[in-house]
């Protein structure tokens, strides 16, 4: 855990002892969810467990709540998060076909991620970029009027440039050694 | 009393008490408006639609079960249109629904189908897509099938409301909506305990108990096999009606006459373990309370509860009676005192308990009540199970000449039988306490105190001018609130009795279905239950465990007496904390409601 996510993890848990002492800690369920989904990307059991005892809420009410929102992850998500736009006007300029060469290509169905923990592949509801549909985002990232051949490509560019970081911090490493 | 409102139900006038629900003022007028979400004991869910009704001036149908009366309100609960919009939704629910009535163990007794079938649904106008999930087969006790589930959420307002124990939710949501425990782990590993109130109150088969009744018909095909059965006090109040019989008739010596002719070579009687039981458990009592001893001691008959302690309340360990139940302590001098007497290798002894239970289940596999590497209990059976292989086996239960127990093990007292109905065990308990401490007769034995459906009762009897200060608590809700009191108080009782189903025994997750014109846990036959049991003690002449002769005969030939080493060695236990996932903490606020 780096220092950033340890000093995130102090605040939930301050913030989890105030909605203790609230009347309603239940109604801070939500907002606490989202907190631990912040700092880990999804929501560990173990933080679910810990939100349970703290807050005095059935771990089974906690499990309701965090599978009924699409929001929440129940496993850990890739570094890059790929979200292919099935509303209507990508659908009908191809969308069906860019989310199966995706699928081809990260050999992962949609909710999944891939075993390098690379990419973790969704679908969503109109990202808003009707106009160069059909689209997806990776990140914050919008690529517009996709191909096969452009897809593909596009997911490459995020392979290399994680390949090159990997052996530039190799190579830093082994610089600092003696 | 507030006063009167005026309401039309189908352009006909009636005056009725304002503050209640279209359905509880419908209820009342003799209006019966089809339901399946809602049970009074539970919290209003209006998630089925289904009883829905017309009120004029409203733009849509309203769920009656959920809707208050208003003065002046008109309703109309039959109408052709209101009657296609209900015929509708049902035929939505059975859309996405098996259909395998025919090979379904509810087929005939589910609410689904009653609904169904009043409805007057006689073809499928629409092909819904089905639900896929495997059965969890975890658990001992019970058994969790997703794909028989119609999201009513009964089982999830049960599991919580009642038995605060919030094993169940329902996760994901809309089509793919599933009834599991926390993180979706198996039955078996989850909180679950086992008590099987789920299986009541489910209107299909969603929920089942794990069903022993093929392995038991091989085995009392098998000559090698001495076969033993032993059926709790509850089952012979209750059995009547899974044969369409009314609530409350006493069933024993038919019971007794059908396990001979399914082809038990002795039928015996948990009601003599329960008077053994309380020679135990009052003696351990009066150990505790003149030695300096762990009080409040608290009861440990109830299996369900025996996993609610350990999962809830392990601080209260050391306070629960080392008794095994008595189906444990019956299987035990079975395989040992029995087998003796008739020179039978035990090994070679099925022991089969007939239980109202499915937690019994769970208890029959605990590895602590084990002895000589042997289990005292081979194969639980439900009240409902037993009821199917009867009828398989074709024995008319209802018409059958009744016969009576066999010896060593079968005679009881009237404290035995009253086992099966809350505030019973304190009853037979205090019968027995009293006059093993006070070497006097307690003239007035009824203790009316403990009895009834109150969610906690308490009373207080004098022994030798010291005042005993006893509670009950049946439904684990209710015996959870009762605890946080002792949590608090340590002091405030002596003796605390506690069973997991709500009115005892006799509420137990195995008993029969409700039946038609019936719902499940209905107070009114409740009572009928622990009427038939209190009746029993009453026609008894025996009506004191100690004064039970083949008691008095087991301790002089085998077990010594009561706390001997002899008896600790089979007829006590230990408990040890567990921590399954899903544990919250207990306390004031996380047992939310009133004791019901």
């Amino acid at each position: 855990m780096t220092q950033n996510q340890t000093e995130k993890l102090q605040a939930i848990r301050e913030a989890m002892q105030a909605a203790r002492n609230d009347a309603h800690p239940e109604s801070h369920l939500i907002g606490i969810l989202h907190k631990v989904q912040e700092v880990f990307g999804y929501l560990p059991r173990e933080m679910m467990d810990e939100v349970a005892q703290t807050l005095e809420i059935p771990t089974a009410h906690i499990w309701g709540v965090a599978t009924f929102y699409h929001y929440f992850n129940l496993e850990p998500i890739g570094r890059h998060v790929v979200s292919v736009c099935m509303g209507t006007a990508c659908y009908v300029k191809g969308a069906a076909s860019v989310l199966e060469t995706l699928k081809k290509e990260l050999g992962v169905e949609v909710g999944k991620t891939t075993s390098d923990g690379l990419f973790t592949l969704q679908e969503a509801r109109c990202l808003g970029a009707c106009g160069i549909a059909p689209v997806m985002m990776i990140d914050e990232k919008i690529y517009g009027q996709l191909d096969s051949k452009k897809t593909v490509d596009i997911i490459n560019q995020y392979r290399k440039a994680a390949a090159e970081e990997k052996s530039a911090v190799g190579a830093e490493t082994r610089r600092g050694k003696p | 009393m507030s006063r009167l409102i005026t309401i039309t139900i189908n352009d006909k006038p009636y005056q009725v008490e304002p503050n209640q629900t279209i359905m509880q003022a419908a209820d009342k007028l003799g209006f019966h408006i089809p339901r399946l979400c809602y049970h009074p004991k539970l919290s209003i869910e209006g998630a089925c639609r289904v009883c829905i009704v017309e009120v004029e001036g409203m733009k849509n149908y309203v769920a009656s079960c959920a809707f208050p009366v208003s003065d002046g309100m008109k309703i109309r609960t039959n109408t052709q249109a209101l009657r296609t919009a209900r015929r509708d939704i049902i035929e939505l629910i059975l859309d996405n629904h098996p259909q395998d009535c025919h090979t379904c163990e509810r087929d005939g007794n589910c609410e689904l189908q009653r609904l169904a079938a009043s409805m007057g649904i006689r073809a499928r106008h629409f092909e819904g897509e089905r639900k896929r999930y495997e059965k969890d087969l975890s658990s001992e006790a019970v058994i969790r099938d997703p794909e028989k589930c119609i999201l009513c959420g009964r089982c999830v307002r049960m599991c919580s409301e009642i038995q605060q124990v919030h094993n169940l939710t329902q996760a994901h949501r809309g089509f793919h909506t599933v009834v599991m425990p926390a993180y979706n782990m198996p039955m078996g590993e989850s909180v679950c305990t086992a008590c099987g109130q789920c299986i009541n109150v489910c209107p299909t088969a969603a929920f089942l108990e794990k069903n022993y009744t093929q392995e038991l018909f091989e085995k009392l095909n098998d000559p090698n096999l001495v076969k033993v059965v032993q059926f709790a006090p509850s089952v012979r109040a209750a059995i009547g009606e899974a044969f369409g019989l009314e609530p409350g008739l006493n069933m024993e010596g038919q019971l007794i006459a059908s396990l001979r002719k399914l082809g038990f070579d002795y039928v015996f009687d948990t009601q003599f373990a329960a008077d053994l039981t309380i020679m135990e458990e009052a003696s351990e009592f009066l150990e505790r309370l003149q030695s300096g001893g762990v009080l409040p001691m608290i009861t440990s008959c109830s299996s369900a509860w025996m996993k609610c302690l350990e999962q809830f309340y392990p601080d209260l360990i050391p306070n629960v009676s080392t008794c095994k139940s008595p189906m444990s302590m019956q299987g035990a001098v079975t395989k040992t005192y029995f087998a003796k007497k008739k020179k039978i290798d035990p090994r070679k002894i099925l022991s089969v308990a007939v239980m109202c239970c499915t937690a019994k289940k769970y208890e029959a596999a605990r590895p602590e009540l084990m002895f000589d590497g042997m289990r005292g209990v081979d194969i639980v059976v439900t009240t409902r199970e037993a009821a199917w292989m009867i009828k398989s086996a074709g024995i008319d239960l209802v018409n059958i000449q009744p016969e009576e127990p066999d010896h060593p093990l079968g005679i009881s007292s009237g404290a035995g039988a009253i086992f099966g109905a809350t505030g019973g065990v304190m009853e037979a308990a205090i019968r027995t306490a009293y006059e093993l401490y006070t070497g006097e007769t307690l003239v007035d034995i009824e203790v009316e105190a403990v009895r009834g459906l109150k969610g906690i009762k308490e009373g207080s009897i004098v022994m030798d001018g010291k005042e005993i200060r006893v509670a009950v608590a049946h439904g684990l809700g209710n015996a959870c609130r009762l605890l946080e009191r002792v949590r608090q108080d340590p002091s405030r009782y002596h003796f605390i009795e506690i069973m997991g189903c709500p009115g005892g025994c006799v509420g137990g997750g195995g008993q029969p279905y409700a039946q038609i014109n019936s719902i499940p846990l209905d107070d009114e036959n409740l009572r009928k239950r622990a009427q038939a049991l209190y009746d029993l003690d009453k026609a008894k002449t025996i009506r004191r465990s100690h004064d039970n002769p083949d008691v008095q005969k087991l301790y002089k030939e085998f077990l010594q007496s009561p706390l001997s080493p002899v008896s600790h060695q089979y007829l006590h236990t230990h408990y040890k904390a567990k921590t399954p996932v899903g544990i919250i903490p207990r306390n004031e606020r996380t047992l939310s409601g009133d004791s019901k």
